[in-house]
Protein backbone atom coordinates (compact mmCIF):
# COMPACT_ATOMS: atom_id res chain seq x y z
CA UNK A 1 0.00 0.00 0.00
CA UNK A 2 1.70 3.36 -0.78
CA UNK A 3 0.85 6.70 0.62
CA UNK A 4 -1.19 7.91 -2.66
CA UNK A 5 -3.36 5.42 -1.72
CA UNK A 6 -3.30 5.67 2.07
CA UNK A 7 -4.70 9.49 1.60
CA UNK A 8 -7.53 8.56 -0.51
CA UNK A 9 -8.64 6.43 1.72
CA UNK A 10 -11.53 8.35 4.19
CA UNK A 11 -10.69 9.09 7.62
CA UNK A 12 -13.07 6.57 9.06
CA UNK A 13 -11.40 3.50 7.05
CA UNK A 14 -7.69 4.82 8.23
CA UNK A 15 -8.87 4.68 11.99
CA UNK A 16 -10.07 1.06 11.35
CA UNK A 17 -6.99 0.19 9.25
CA UNK A 18 -5.05 1.71 12.01
CA UNK A 19 -7.22 -0.27 14.96
CA UNK A 20 -6.33 -4.04 12.81
CA UNK A 21 -2.60 -3.07 12.08
CA UNK A 22 -2.40 -2.18 16.32
CA UNK A 23 -5.13 -5.25 16.64
CA UNK A 24 -3.00 -7.70 14.79
CA UNK A 25 0.40 -6.76 16.72
CA UNK A 26 -1.51 -7.09 20.13
CA UNK A 27 -2.28 -10.68 18.94
CA UNK A 28 0.99 -11.31 18.25
CA UNK A 29 2.56 -10.12 21.24
CA UNK A 30 0.69 -12.33 23.03
CA UNK A 31 0.98 -15.49 21.78
CA UNK A 32 4.78 -14.62 22.03
CA UNK A 33 4.30 -13.87 26.09
CA UNK A 34 2.48 -17.79 26.01
CA UNK A 35 5.50 -19.54 25.20
CA UNK A 36 7.18 -18.87 28.44
CA UNK A 37 6.92 -22.24 30.81
CA UNK A 38 4.30 -21.45 33.33
CA UNK A 39 6.90 -22.66 36.18
CA UNK A 40 4.35 -21.88 39.08
CA UNK A 41 1.64 -24.07 37.19
CA UNK A 42 4.23 -26.55 36.48
CA UNK A 43 4.89 -27.10 40.45
CA UNK A 44 1.26 -27.33 41.23
CA UNK A 45 1.13 -30.16 38.77
CA UNK A 46 4.16 -31.87 40.12
CA UNK A 47 2.90 -31.79 43.67
CA UNK A 48 -0.73 -33.21 42.34
CA UNK A 49 1.03 -35.90 40.85
CA UNK A 50 3.69 -36.46 43.61
CA UNK A 51 0.90 -36.48 45.80
CA UNK A 52 -0.76 -39.58 43.88
CA UNK A 53 2.18 -41.60 43.16
CA UNK A 54 3.98 -41.32 46.90
CA UNK A 55 0.59 -41.01 48.40
CA UNK A 56 1.07 -37.89 50.38
CA UNK A 57 -2.60 -37.07 50.88
CA UNK A 58 -3.82 -40.28 51.82
CA UNK A 59 -5.18 -39.54 55.19
CA UNK A 60 -6.48 -41.64 57.57
CA UNK A 61 -8.27 -43.30 54.63
CA UNK A 62 -4.43 -45.07 53.69
CA UNK A 63 -2.37 -46.96 56.43
CA UNK A 64 0.89 -44.90 56.88
CA UNK A 65 3.32 -47.94 56.90
CA UNK A 66 1.60 -51.17 55.43
CA UNK A 67 3.56 -53.95 57.92
CA UNK A 68 3.61 -57.32 56.40
CA UNK A 69 4.41 -58.33 59.45
CA UNK A 70 1.47 -57.01 61.39
CA UNK A 71 -1.83 -58.55 60.75
CA UNK A 72 -5.27 -57.56 61.44
CA UNK A 73 -7.72 -60.06 62.53
CA UNK A 74 -9.42 -60.91 59.65
CA UNK A 75 -6.06 -61.49 57.33
CA UNK A 76 -6.03 -64.85 55.15
CA UNK A 77 -3.64 -67.42 56.47
CA UNK A 78 -0.36 -67.08 53.69
CA UNK A 79 -1.70 -70.53 52.56
CA UNK A 80 -5.57 -69.61 51.99
CA UNK A 81 -7.33 -69.66 48.72
CA UNK A 82 -7.58 -66.42 47.31
CA UNK A 83 -12.25 -65.49 48.49
CA UNK A 84 -13.75 -65.34 44.96
CA UNK A 85 -16.38 -62.64 43.98
CA UNK B 1 -15.84 6.64 15.95
CA UNK B 2 -12.95 7.19 17.02
CA UNK B 3 -13.84 6.65 20.69
CA UNK B 4 -15.83 3.25 19.64
CA UNK B 5 -12.40 2.04 18.00
CA UNK B 6 -10.54 2.48 20.96
CA UNK B 7 -13.05 1.00 23.17
CA UNK B 8 -13.39 -2.08 21.09
CA UNK B 9 -9.37 -1.83 21.21
CA UNK B 10 -9.47 -2.10 25.14
CA UNK B 11 -11.91 -4.46 25.55
CA UNK B 12 -10.16 -6.97 23.01
CA UNK B 13 -7.09 -6.41 25.09
CA UNK B 14 -8.78 -7.02 28.49
CA UNK B 15 -10.19 -10.13 26.90
CA UNK B 16 -6.88 -11.80 25.64
CA UNK B 17 -4.98 -10.44 28.39
CA UNK B 18 -7.74 -12.87 31.00
CA UNK B 19 -7.53 -15.68 28.74
CA UNK B 20 -4.11 -15.78 28.82
CA UNK B 21 -4.00 -15.96 32.78
CA UNK B 22 -6.54 -18.74 32.44
CA UNK B 23 -4.57 -20.47 30.41
CA UNK B 24 -1.42 -20.67 32.70
CA UNK B 25 -3.19 -20.81 36.05
CA UNK B 26 -3.31 -24.60 35.61
CA UNK B 27 -1.39 -27.44 33.70
CA UNK B 28 -3.63 -30.03 32.14
CA UNK B 29 -2.50 -33.29 34.16
CA UNK B 30 -5.99 -34.87 33.57
CA UNK B 31 -5.39 -37.13 30.34
CA UNK B 32 -6.26 -40.86 30.47
CA UNK B 33 -2.14 -41.40 29.43
CA UNK B 34 -1.13 -39.51 32.81
CA UNK B 35 -3.50 -41.51 34.66
CA UNK B 36 -2.27 -44.53 33.53
CA UNK B 37 1.76 -43.80 33.82
CA UNK B 38 0.55 -42.60 37.64
CA UNK B 39 -0.87 -45.41 38.23
CA UNK B 40 1.61 -47.80 37.21
CA UNK B 41 4.49 -45.76 39.10
CA UNK B 42 2.29 -45.88 42.26
CA UNK B 43 2.17 -49.42 41.76
CA UNK B 44 5.78 -49.50 41.69
CA UNK B 45 6.53 -47.34 44.69
CA UNK B 46 5.91 -50.39 46.79
CA UNK B 47 9.00 -51.62 45.85
CA UNK B 48 11.06 -48.67 45.37
CA UNK B 49 10.56 -46.86 49.17
CA UNK B 50 12.53 -49.68 50.75
CA UNK B 51 15.19 -48.96 48.60
CA UNK B 52 14.76 -45.37 49.31
CA UNK B 53 14.94 -45.99 52.98
CA UNK B 54 17.75 -47.88 52.76
CA UNK B 55 20.18 -45.73 50.41
CA UNK B 56 20.44 -47.80 47.71
CA UNK B 57 18.13 -46.01 45.65
CA UNK B 58 18.23 -42.22 45.29
CA UNK B 59 16.79 -39.01 43.23
CA UNK B 60 18.71 -37.70 40.55
CA UNK B 61 18.80 -33.78 39.59
CA UNK B 62 17.46 -34.47 36.37
CA UNK B 63 13.92 -36.12 37.55
CA UNK B 64 15.48 -39.34 37.50
CA UNK B 65 16.11 -42.37 40.07
CA UNK B 66 19.38 -44.17 40.48
CA UNK B 67 21.39 -47.21 41.99
CA UNK B 68 23.57 -45.38 44.53
CA UNK B 69 24.58 -47.99 46.62
CA UNK B 70 25.24 -51.42 44.55
CA UNK B 71 26.58 -52.60 47.76
CA UNK B 72 23.74 -52.57 49.19
CA UNK B 73 21.60 -54.56 47.00
CA UNK B 74 22.10 -57.90 47.39
CA UNK B 75 23.62 -60.07 44.34
CA UNK B 76 20.77 -61.87 43.96
CA UNK B 77 18.30 -58.93 43.68
CA UNK B 78 20.52 -56.26 41.82
CA UNK B 79 18.96 -57.58 38.13
CA UNK B 80 15.57 -57.09 39.38
CA UNK B 81 16.50 -53.65 41.40
CA UNK B 82 17.86 -52.51 37.91
CA UNK B 83 15.07 -53.47 36.12
CA UNK B 84 12.96 -51.37 38.84
CA UNK B 85 14.93 -48.59 38.13
CA UNK B 86 14.70 -48.94 34.15
CA UNK B 87 11.20 -49.18 34.08
CA UNK B 88 10.37 -45.83 36.42
CA UNK B 89 12.59 -43.53 34.50
CA UNK B 90 11.32 -44.93 31.26
CA UNK B 91 7.62 -44.03 33.00
CA UNK B 92 8.74 -40.80 34.02
CA UNK B 93 10.26 -39.98 31.04
CA UNK B 94 7.24 -40.48 29.28
CA UNK B 95 4.90 -38.65 32.16
CA UNK B 96 7.26 -35.41 31.52
CA UNK B 97 6.82 -35.71 27.73
CA UNK B 98 2.79 -36.82 28.06
CA UNK B 99 2.39 -33.26 30.40
CA UNK B 100 4.08 -31.18 27.44
CA UNK B 101 1.85 -32.91 25.14
CA UNK B 102 -1.12 -32.76 27.04
CA UNK B 103 -0.35 -29.03 26.94
CA UNK B 104 0.46 -28.44 23.28
CA UNK B 105 3.43 -27.71 24.01
CA UNK B 106 6.08 -30.28 23.75
CA UNK B 107 9.40 -28.05 23.79
CA UNK B 108 8.18 -27.89 27.34
CA UNK B 109 9.59 -31.38 28.05
CA UNK B 110 12.77 -30.35 29.53
CA UNK B 111 11.29 -27.63 31.80
CA UNK B 112 8.85 -29.61 33.10
CA UNK B 113 11.84 -32.87 33.91
CA UNK B 114 13.46 -30.28 35.59
CA UNK B 115 10.39 -28.54 37.97
CA UNK B 116 9.62 -32.17 38.75
CA UNK B 117 13.35 -33.14 39.21
CA UNK B 118 12.79 -30.52 42.21
CA UNK B 119 10.03 -31.16 43.66
CA UNK B 120 10.56 -35.01 44.26
CA UNK B 121 13.63 -34.42 46.15
CA UNK B 122 12.11 -31.23 47.70
CA UNK B 123 8.91 -33.93 48.61
CA UNK B 124 11.27 -36.97 49.61
CA UNK B 125 11.18 -38.65 53.32
CA UNK B 126 14.10 -37.48 55.37
CA UNK B 127 16.53 -40.16 54.67
CA UNK B 128 16.26 -40.44 51.43
CA UNK B 129 19.20 -39.66 49.12
CA UNK B 130 19.11 -37.01 46.12
CA UNK B 131 22.10 -35.77 44.18
CA UNK B 132 22.87 -32.20 45.02
CA UNK B 133 23.79 -29.36 42.17
CA UNK B 134 27.27 -30.57 42.26
CA UNK B 135 25.94 -34.11 41.32
CA UNK B 136 27.29 -35.40 44.59
CA UNK B 137 24.30 -37.63 46.52
CA UNK B 138 22.97 -35.94 49.75
CA UNK B 139 21.23 -37.52 52.81
CA UNK B 140 17.82 -35.41 53.86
Amino acid sequence: MTLKTLRTLSTNRRLMLGALLGGTVMAAGCVTINIYFPAAAAEKAADRIIDEVWQLKGGASTPPAPAPGASTPPAPAPGAKPAEK
Amino acid sequence: MKHLILKTFLLLATLLGVGQAAAQANLEINTPGIAAIQGSMQKRHAELAPLYTSGAVGLTRDGNVALRDPAGVPLAQRAAVNGLIAAENQDRASLYREIARANNHPEWEGDIRNTFGQRWIDRAQAGWYYQNATGAWVRK
